[in-house]
């Protein structure tokens, strides 16, 4: 029997009594739950561990930016039981100028890359990621692609990586060191 | 006689591999023939198609979201389709949610074969390629009889389908149909109980069930580890609740299961086909009689100012989403996938995003080649099926 909106609340009023969880009506199969930024990682292993929730399977973890609407970001987290088949998704508000969240990875692990994501394109901070990289663009990319305000079109120096350059001696004495060790 | 060397070699695998499936790098630490860690390197294909969707009128964004993973493109379309209609508060007509069924399941066939053609290759059975694409061919035929394109052929359309179906559809995808079973049988037979092929997968790159799930691993590689989540049975969309088929499951979680689950469910897949073929009127709607949304018949368009109007409104402006956000969740041929989509009201999308199963299954590699062997490593990436366009987007 799949729970709807409200019972999702009460469960979650009860497991994280700060999470202020705000339901707020939802056109798909998700019942909709904002809950407040710092009791991400509470309600997460409650969602995950309270057995008549269930949640063990993190669909997705995505953001969108409002530019210019305060709070700016939106994170979306779509949560999924498969045994119980009930998908709820769990959103909390972002300012701008505050914009980090505690990690969920080490709930779900599959977060990790997640997250890395989000940061590298949206520039929203993961507080305790083990792992705090950019994902898909180069290391050393400036600016967070996917928010509003960051231009469609522009030009970028290409980036040309340093050769490794050695000194004749180095060359040599590394030539002779795996000389020495092939004997 | 000189000291034995015994530090870790690293190696650099990829981006430029074969038998990584595009542009995936792994760096792998090797103590001899074992891998002692593996960092997954990604984004070498990463072309910022979700930035692009939002510049986009909602209809553009379907050619876009087919070649992100290329080789389920008409699920991928299916997928944003099926939210943007959520939005749009329409519903497709019966005769289209037939053909849809069909398609996606047409679909799933054809990455299934590029997915064992490739991986039998790889680990050492090319004949199985050749006999792969050799069938793939036939629905790539099928697709350009739909639309005249064979990997990309944008036939979804928010609101229905591009056009009808086309003349002798029917008799091809019967033809089809009646020789897969046949077809699927060869492949078993060289592959099953193939000694080498099982030496090479059985036991390797497993996975547990608690695992698969905490990496959000969904589709073939998670029901070979024993969770048995089909979006197809959980949360039916199209009617899929109407057809009778079979979802395979296996509890090794090993590379050989991943195989027997992606073969059993070619064979449920062209079951569905079948019950699809028999539901598909010859003659229906193709898509909602909507104005706004759908564009007139091209003879109206030629005789009637009404509708060259209408034509020109929905080819130049678009159609409008009202604000809201909408995530439809299918069944493609590597697991959940779908687009979460935010309107903010306007003719172009606020945002969005694609949930990409390669992605996913791609942080999960790590546990699943760690303390195998280097040889391994390729039968692994083999059987997750990456999709790099998926990976990257």
């Amino acid at each position: 029997m799949s729970m709807d909106a409200a019972a999702f609340v009460a469960a979650l009023q009860e497991a994280v009594p700060d999470s202020a969880p705000e339901s707020v009506p939802s056109l798909d199969l998700h019942p909709t739950i904002y809950i407040a930024r710092d009791a991400v990682g509470a309600a997460a292993r409650a969602l995950r561990e309270r057995r008549d929730l269930g949640f063990s399977l993190l669909a997705e973890l995505t953001a969108v930016d409002f530019w210019p609407r305060e709070p700016r970001y939106e994170l979306v987290y779509i949560l999924v039981s498969p045994e119980q088949r009930h998908r709820l998704r769990l959103k909390v508000r972002l300012h701008a100028d505050d914009a980090h969240v505690v990690t969920v990875s080490d709930v779900w692990p599959a977060a990790n890359w997640l997250e890395r994501e989000v940061w590298d394109l949206f520039g929203i901070a993961f507080d305790g990621h083990p792992d705090p990289r950019r994902l898909l663009m180069p290391e050393d990319w400036e600016g967070y692609p996917l928010r509003k305000d960051y231009p469609v079109q522009i030009r970028m120096k290409p980036g040309a990586s340093e050769p490794v350059q050695v000194t004749a001696e180095e060359f040599r004495a590394n030539l002779q060191k795996d000389r020495l060790s092939r004997q | 006689m000189p000291e034995l060397r015994t530090e870790t070699m690293t190696v650099n695998m990829g981006p430029q591999h074969p038998s990584t499936h595009g542009v995936l790098r792994l760096v792998l630490e090797l103590d001899g023939e074992i891998v002692r860690s593996a960092a997954p390197t990604i984004g070498y294909l990463h072309t910022g198609i979700e930035k692009t969707a939002e510049q986009k009128k909602w209809q553009q964004v379907i050619p876009l979201v087919e070649r992100m993973d290329y080789l389920s493109a008409q699920s991928n379309s299916m997928a944003f389709c099926l939210s943007v209609e959520k939005l749009l508060g329409v519903e497709v007509p019966e005769r289209v949610r037939h053909i849809r069924v069909l398609i996606a399941e047409l679909q799933r066939i054809n990455s299934h074969l590029v997915w064992l053609g490739t991986h039998g290759m790889e680990v050492g059975a090319v004949s199985v390629m050749l006999y792969c694409f050799r069938e793939r061919e036939q629905l790539l035929n099928i697709n350009e009889l739909l639309a005249g394109f064979r990997l990309f052929p944008s036939y979804m359309r928010v609101g229905g389908l591009r056009e009808d179906l086309p003349r002798g559809f029917h008799a091809a995808v019967k033809t089809i149909l009646d020789t897969f079973p046949a077809k699927i049988d060869d492949y078993e037979d060289l592959l099953t109980k193939n000694e080498i092929y099982l030496e090479r997968t059985k036991g390797v790159g497993r996975i547990s069930k608690e695992n698969a799930l905490g990496y959000s691993l969904v589709g073939p590689i998670a029901r070979a580890a024993g969770v048995e989540y089909d979006v197809r049975k959980a949360f039916p969309y199209l009617g899929y609740e109407t057809y009778e088929f079979a979802v395979p499951t296996r509890t090794e979680g090993d590379v050989y299961a991943r195989y027997l689950v992606r073969v059993a469910e070619m064979r449920e897949s062209l079951k569905i086909c079948r019950q699809a073929l028999d539901r598909i009127t010859p003659t229906g709607p193709f898509a909602i009689a909507d104005p706004r949304i759908t564009p007139p018949a091209k003879d109206r368009v030629y005789t009637e100012m009404e509708a060259l109007i209408q034509h020109f409104l929905i080819y130049s402006q678009g159609f409008t989403v009202p604000a809201g956000e909408a995530y439809v969740p299918v069944e493609g041929p590597r697991g959940e996938q779908g687009f979460s989509i935010v309107s903010d009201g306007t003719n172009r999308p606020w945002r969005v995003k694609s949930r990409a199963p390669s992605l996913l299954a791609c942080q999960a590699l790590e546990r699943m080649i760690v303390g195998g062997l280097i040889a391994d490593v390729i039968a692994v990436i083999g059987s997750i099926d990456v999709v790099m366009g998926d990976v990257d987007r």
